[in-house]
């Protein structure tokens, strides 16, 4: 695969031409504990048209567009009744197709104790390479790949059943409170061999081999105090990202931390020390900039004593970085100045491809935000949402 | 034999009542999930348990083995358990 060798100078700097940015449409996907919801907007992100609820009174944990043919929304879904499922739309919901076969685990030997998908959280994309390509993280730990886009799904990678992954998974109880989940799976776009996934619990892990094997790159990256940090199953990786604008390098937002890590290096650095100390640098979501590597985004909050899960003080706020991690600004204007309760989960801060970039997130609280200066100043586009898993963008030509 | 739809699955039958056909529980859900495609994922799990929020009666007793064998006048109630959020 095509990685930096560590002699060849990578372009990190953000292109100075706007004119390669073709005026597109945005589709901004709104996945919530109640349904899911559209919103449209042309160029100027200025006015916004609101298409739902879809799937009203479902469980939507994430609904992405595939920016291979700008048409095929896949939705993972369940209720608090119904076991899990996956919909599809090729015409921008106005009608969904489930899935023949939504994604499950192997049914287990005789005498064994098999496990059952809870239900799908995470949904990528393949390769450009490989059209129709989807892969799936599910809730307890698995690893699923669709290769006719999203109609029929099949274990994939050799992890969900291995004895050691198994163990590095841990158990129900090791796992966040909505149950221990697969998440954050990347599909290197140099090289459809090479993808990353991570675990909470369970770590990070990469395959150069097209996902015949996994093995974990987790060195660099701190525990909760007291545990091993060699014990794989304790590390928890909230959110890992891969740079669109320099694919060796990946940030990552950790229980412990926000890390940057620069291939081929095996060791991740932990960069959120310099973030404020009052603020610190827990969090969930972890955003990439489509095109300048040293330009990313994080969501903090309140991860101290029983861990409120709330914005520090009641004050939220995104930081950025410009310079890879080495400072941190604070980009709060527009957003409450204080008694607002509200974080935002791992799924549901992102970015759209717009000069200048277009940020979005969605609250606990079901507040939809966005920003069209890259965080300079937010606007909420959305209240009274119920509580928001998961917020995607989509440019459209 | 005659199944009652709990209002969670009538996405699936668009009616609060249908009838399938088989001597087992299992066979019969088979037969739900031809004439409706998806539906028996949604109440059974890859590893052939009822899901935790689903109960099955059949002539009002609840029934916990799919192997159960049922007759042509049997009647299968789905019902969701009276739990969730």
């Amino acid at each position: 695969m095509a990685r930096n060798d560590g002699k060849t100078k990578v372009q990190t700097k953000r292109p100075t031409a706007r004119a390669q940015q073709k005026p597109r449409r945005v589709l901004v996907m709104v996945a919530t504990r109640k349904g899911a919801w559209l919103y449209h907007t042309d160029a100027t992100r200025k006015t916004w048209r609101a298409d739902g609820p879809h799937f009203l009174g479902h469980v939507l944990n994430h609904l992405v567009l595939d920016q291979r043919d700008e048409r095929t929304l896949l939705a993972a879904a369940k209720t608090g009744h119904l076991g899990p499922t996956v919909f599809r739309s090729t015409d921008f919901g106005r009608t969904w197709k489930e899935a023949a076969q939504p994604p499950a685990f192997a049914k287990a030997s005789s005498g064994e104790q098999g496990r059952a998908v809870d239900h799908t959280f995470w949904l990528t994309p393949g390769h450009a390479s490989q059209p129709g390509v989807w892969y799936a993280g599910t809730s307890p730990q698995g690893l699923f790949r669709s290769g006719d886009g999203g109609v029929t799904w099949s274990p994939f990678s050799m992890i969900n059943d291995d004895p050691q992954y198994r163990k590095w998974m841990g158990t129900v109880q090791d796992g966040t409170p909505d149950g221990p989940k697969l998440h954050s799976i990347i599909v290197d776009p140099r090289d459809p061999a090479h993808l990353y996934f991570a675990m909470s619990g369970g770590g990070v892990h990469e395959s150069t081999d097209g996902g015949r094997t996994f093995a974990p790159l987790i060195k660099g990256l701190e525990v909760v105090e007291g545990f091993d940090r060699s014990d794989i199953t304790v590390h928890d990786p909230h959110c890992v990202r891969l740079c669109p604008g320099n694919p060796d390098r990946l940030y990552q937002q950790n229980h412990c931390g926000i890390y940057r890590i620069d291939r081929p290096a095996d060791e991740w650095v932990r960069i959120g020390k310099a973030m404020p100390k009052r603020v610190g640098d827990i969090g969930f979501p972890m955003v990439m900039h489509p095109r300048d590597a040293d330009t990313a985004w994080v969501f903090p909050m309140d991860g101290q004593t029983v861990w409120p899960r709330t914005s520090p003080d009641g004050k939220p706020a995104v930081y950025a970085t410009r310079n890879g991690g080495k400072t941190w600004k604070r980009l709060d204007a527009g957003l409450p100045e204080q008694q607002a309760w509200w974080t935002v989960k791992r799924q549901a801060m992102c970015a759209d491809a717009g000069d200048p970039v277009g940020l979005y997130f969605g609250t606990t609280s079901g507040e939809l935000w966005m920003s069209r200066d890259e965080g300079k100043g937010w606007t909420c586009i959305a209240r009274h949402l119920p509580e928001i898993y998961a917020v995607e963008a989509a440019a459209l030509s | 034999m005659k199944v009652l739809i709990p209002g969670a699955l009538r996405s699936y039958t668009e009616s609060s009542e249908t009838v399938a056909a088989g001597a087992t529980l299992s066979a019969v859900l088979a037969d739900l999930d031809r004439q409706y495609p998806g539906i028996r994922f949604r109440m059974i799990d890859e590893q052939d348990r009822i899901r935790r929020h689903i109960r099955i009666f059949v002539n009002g007793e609840q029934v916990r083995d799919l192997a159960q064998p049922l007759r042509v006048t049997d009647e299968v109630v789905i019902v969701q358990a009276l739990s969730g959020g």
